[in-house]
């Protein structure tokens, strides 16, 4: 067992894991976050994806003990207490979502796309997710909703 | 504002908010963003919880000579470990036939067969102990392909035929004759939960399982079964799917016998999780088929008479082959007359994992069928597909008797279509298309319009019945529930809608709750498209009954009759005074009237013979139609979706919002199987491709740029349906033929458009760049 703490959501966390446990093991089982998903176990579908320092990671394919320090936002960590992440208000008011396993993933990446480039094309909001696998919605409110996330996050600034 | 206060006062819009044909958002899109939505993998586990490892066969055909456990018993976390001796009940967890051991003994039928399970402390113990276990085979011979299945006449169930006309005859006749032989592959489910069950045993003979499940009733029975107790011990709950797609049908039933049988045995909740590759060795797909066609035409095209034989691979066991494979003659005709016909079907016993239900249920293999025939015959008369569809289209007077003898009664595809292809400007595009061809020495693009009829109903009668509860509680706050699960494709939310609509409140004064077997029981699977419309149709039978009651106690008390009682929105009006539901609620509960009410649906005029096949198996049918354009590489068979044009029937939408995503989602995974999703087995019935890495799915990146789809503005179901909808689950994924058919048309110009390509599906670059090289050959030759 080694003792692994990092800062997720702006919070301090801590707790004895064995070494090979993965991050989403981690964050889902010893912190008790289970809004990331795990989708193949194989760092294929992005539904585990997650920030660790502000960059988009797929915690089913990092070790707990590599992200020891560092500041880890999950879904649930994205929202402002009650008022939702632009591009979470853009997911839910696009039907960017059917069976919803696959969201959280995919708006962290989203996220983090934007955050990289703000003036995404349709392309590139496309080959962006290419990473993130979604079996219900066949994209095409995903991509309205990345669009209408993005404008919103501009808007914000 | 709090719901309480919302509630108490009067809404004065003339509209509730979340009422039927409102494009409501789903009722969980702000816990889907947030994280919040629990799965069954999310709920808090029971100190000491055990993680459970099913171990797998390595044998497609063995005889199991010994299974040796004692080294994985004695493993460091292990609680239990379980074979076929250790079931209390009986060893099946089928949906019909029981030929489906929740443990194989004796004899294993495929790789990757359940034949025990470890119980451990962690998963990662239950799979090393699971390593110990020494199983002693006696290989037998396999039978891993439909050919050889028809060659050993190796069935799980006997062949079935339907006939109409004379078809002999007529193709003895007929001016013009082709035949040939059309591969369709299967296709996983590839729902992003994988299976899933978590057990927690109770008092005496009790156990609640949360199953990832579409029939909750089934998987009951099952562990009961399993368990050698009485239906009534057994509760499943299922409050939200990550997906279904109907894998989740008949197979859920395995993991939760397995699950509940370690909790009844340990006393512990246990909890069965499968990763993506064992779900994918491990459960059914989509049926593969092999059709022979036999048609014959007169030199407009269209088809006098035809002959299909249709040969799935049903996999190990019978499952829900039987109903998939008559879906799939069902289907045979798609939206066209065919007067002179016989089906043949051959449901093939194949030493692979046993197939299931998938979103269409057989009836997108048979609708692949037709649809190639009809561009055979085009390529051969040097039409266009679309004028050789038209002239066989359904009639809505004459020629409007499908093969099975069902009256085609709502035909709306000649409207539906001419609206499409001026939409979509068809005639245009396919002449430019042409013409770019000409000149594009091996960029060849390629257009398809192609229809979909789909029959709604479960062609086994007596599946189409369901059941809802509604509570009103003293604050005027509602709790429903009913029998159909929700997956993502918003039965819950269009349920509530139906709710609210009935009583004139706000939807959030709706509470939806996780189906349950304890509070509705007998339920049919969330299948066959029907969800809204047998269980909207039921939770408002519940809500109308406590109206009903609601409205007799107001007209008593404030002595008006019952026709001055108006359910306005948001208030309910009694005579010259105004209420608020909360208000009426409150009053009727001190004036002793029942609040609460069972409500029970059964779909009218259904009726079917299953000896002759004829009769009425579906209440009515849904209709749309789809342009593909597509561009393929005809140097390395590579290829892009480069535009979509989609117009789908689905009567007077509860929810446009949900419809159209459904329709999308649906358009899509039709795509995705007849284009790149390719299951491959190896020679020794391992199967291939059980990851992403191997088995491809539609990324955001494959959608095609120019995605514009609609619902029909003027479809209305003929029948009474909920609120005159249509069903919208299943029908859009035969959409997606016209991909198949457009790179099949963007592979014919190499030849000239003289050459049918017979591209199977899927059809994946290899296969495009084989027919490519096929149709030059032919054509030099
Ligand atoms: S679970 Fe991590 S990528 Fe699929
Ligand atoms: S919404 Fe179900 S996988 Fe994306």
């Amino acid at each position: 067992m080694t003792n692994v703490s990092m800062t997720v959501n702006g919070r301090p966390v801590s707790a004895d894991v064995e070494p090979r446990t993965l991050l989403v093991e981690y964050l889902r089982e010893n912190i008790g976050l289970t809004g990331t998903h795990v989708g193949c176990d194989t760092s294929q579908c992005g539904a585990c994806v997650i920030h660790v320092d502000g960059k988009s990671v797929k915690s089913c394919t990092m070790l707990a003990v590599q992200a020891a320090g560092c500041e880890v936002t999950t879904i649930e960590g994205l929202a402002n207490g009650d008022d939702l992440h632009p591009m979470q208000a853009a997911f839910r008011e696009n039907h960017g979502l059917q069976c919803g396993f696959c969201t959280p993933g995919m708006v962290m990446s989203a996220v983090d796309l934007v955050t990289k480039n703000p003036d995404l094309t349709d392309t590139e909001i496309r080959d962006g997710l290419e990473g993130n696998i979604c079996r219900c919605t066949g994209y095409h409110n995903i991509v309205k909703s990345v669009r209408a996330g993005s404008n919103a996050m501009k808007a914000a600034e | 504002m709090s719901d309480r206060t919302m509630a108490n006062e009067k809404n004065n819009a003339g509209i509730i908010q979340g009422g039927v044909h409102q494009n409501h958002l789903h009722d969980s899109a702000h816990k889907h963003v947030s994280g919040t939505a629990i799965y069954i993998d999310d709920l808090p586990e029971l100190p000491g919880c055990l993680q459970v490892y099913i171990g797998m066969s390595e044998k497609p055909h063995a005889k199991i000579k010994s299974i040796d456990v004692s080294a994985a018993r004695k493993a460091e976390g292990v609680a239990c470990v379980l074979t076929a001796d250790d079931i209390p009940g009986i060893n099946d967890y089928s949906p019909v036939m029981g030929d489906d051991p929740i443990f194989a003994n004796e004899l294993v039928e495929y790789v990757g067969q359940s034949m025990f399970a470890v119980a451990a402390d962690s998963i990662d113990n239950a799979r090393a102990a699971a390593s110990l276990v020494k199983v002693d085979y006696e290989e037998l011979p396999a039978i891993l392909t439909i050919e050889e299945a028809l060659e050993k006449e190796s069935y799980v169930l006997s062949p079935n035929e339907m006939k109409r006309g004379d078809s002999a005859t007529a193709l003895e006749r007929a001016e013009n004759r082709l035949k040939d032989r059309i591969l369709i592959g299967g296709q996983d489910h590839f729902y992003l939960e994988g299976h899933i069950a978590l057990a927690i045993p109770g008092e005496d003979d009790d156990v609640l399982v949360h199953s990832s499940t579409q029939h909750p009733s089934e998987v009951q029975h099952n562990v009961a079964k399993a368990l050698g107790v009485s239906d009534h011990c057994v509760t499943i709950e299922i409050r939200r799917m990550g997906g279904g797609f109907g894998g989740k049908e008949s197979q859920p039933a395995l993991f939760a016998s397995v699950a509940a049988m370690v909790a009844k045995k340990t006393g512990k909740a246990a909890k069965v999780r499968l990763d993506r590759d064992d779900d994918m060795e491990m459960t059914g797909k989509r049926h593969d088929f092999i059709m022979d066609y036999d048609v014959g035409f007169d030199a407009s095209g269209r088809i006098e008479g035809i002959e299909f034989i249709q040969a799935c691979r049903a996999g190990n066991s019978a499952d829900l082959t039987g109903a998939i494979a008559d879906r799939a003659m069902f289907h045979a005709d798609n939206a066209y007359y065919l007067e002179n016909v016989t089906i043949k079907s051959y449901r093939c016993k194949t030493n692979t994992v046993s197939n299931t239900a998938f979103r269409g249920f057989g009836g997108p293999q048979g609708v692949v069928g037709i649809e190639r025939v009809i561009d055979a015959i085009a390529n051969h008369l040097g039409k266009d597909p679309l004028e050789i569809r038209k002239v066989n289209f359904y009639g809505t007077t004459d020629r409007n008797v499908t093969p099975y003898y069902m009256t085609v009664e709502d035909n709306v595809i000649h409207e539906l279509v001419v609206e499409l292809e001026a939409d979509a400007d068809y005639a245009a595009r396919r002449a430019d298309i042409r013409a770019f061809n000409e000149n594009s020495p091996f960029v060849k693009k390629g257009i398809a319009l192609t229809p979909v009829k789909f029959g709604i109903s479960f062609t086994t009668t007596f599946l189409n019945q369901a059941g809802a509860l509604v509570h009103v509680y003293t604050d005027g706050s509602v709790h429903l529930n009913h029998g159909g699960t929700e997956m993502g494709q918003g039965l819950y939310t269009k349920v509530a809608q139906v709710v609210a609509e009935e009583f004139q409140i706000d939807n959030n004064r709706v509470k939806i709750t996780a189906t349950n077997t304890g509070k509705v029981p007998n339920t049919s699977a969330t299948a066959a498209s029907s969800g809204a419309d047998m269980n909207g149709m039921a939770a408002q039978a519940a809500a109308r009954t406590i109206r009903n009651r609601l409205t007799d106690f107001a007209a008593q008390k404030f002595q008006v009759k019952a026709d001055e009682v108006r359910w306005l929105p948001g208030r309910i009006q009694v005579g010259a005074e105004e209420m608020t539901f909360p208000d009426l609620v409150k009053q009727a509960y001190l004036a002793r009237i029942s609040l609460s009410s069972t409500g029970y649906y059964a779909t009218p005029k259904i009726h079917y013979d299953a000896q002759k096949m004829q009769g009425r198996p579906f209440y009515y049918f849904a209709y749309g139609a789809a342009v593909t354009e597509v561009e393929v590489d005809t140097l390395t068979g590579e290829y892009k979706v480069m535009r979509t044009d989609i117009l789908h029937d689905v009567g007077k939408s509860l929810n446009p919002t949900i419809d159209l995503g459904q329709v999308e989602g649906a358009y899509i995974q039709g795509v995705g199987w007849l284009t790149t999703e390719e299951l491959v087995w190896h020679p020794s019935g391992k199967l291939w491709t059980h990851a992403p890495s191997t088995y491809k799915i539609p990324a955001c990146s494959d959608r095609a740029p120019e995605f514009n789809v609609r619902l029909w503005d003027k479809g209305k179901n003929a029948e009474e349906t909920i609120y005159r909808s249509k069903a919208v689950g299943e029908p859009p994924l035969m959409l997606g033929v016209s991909a198949l058919m457009a790179l099949s048309d963007a592979v014919a110009s190499v030849g000239g458009y003289k050459i049918h390509p017979g591209l199977n599906a899927p059809a994946t670059p290899e296969r495009v760049l084989d027919a490519v090289d096929r149709v030059r050959e032919a054509a030099a030759g």
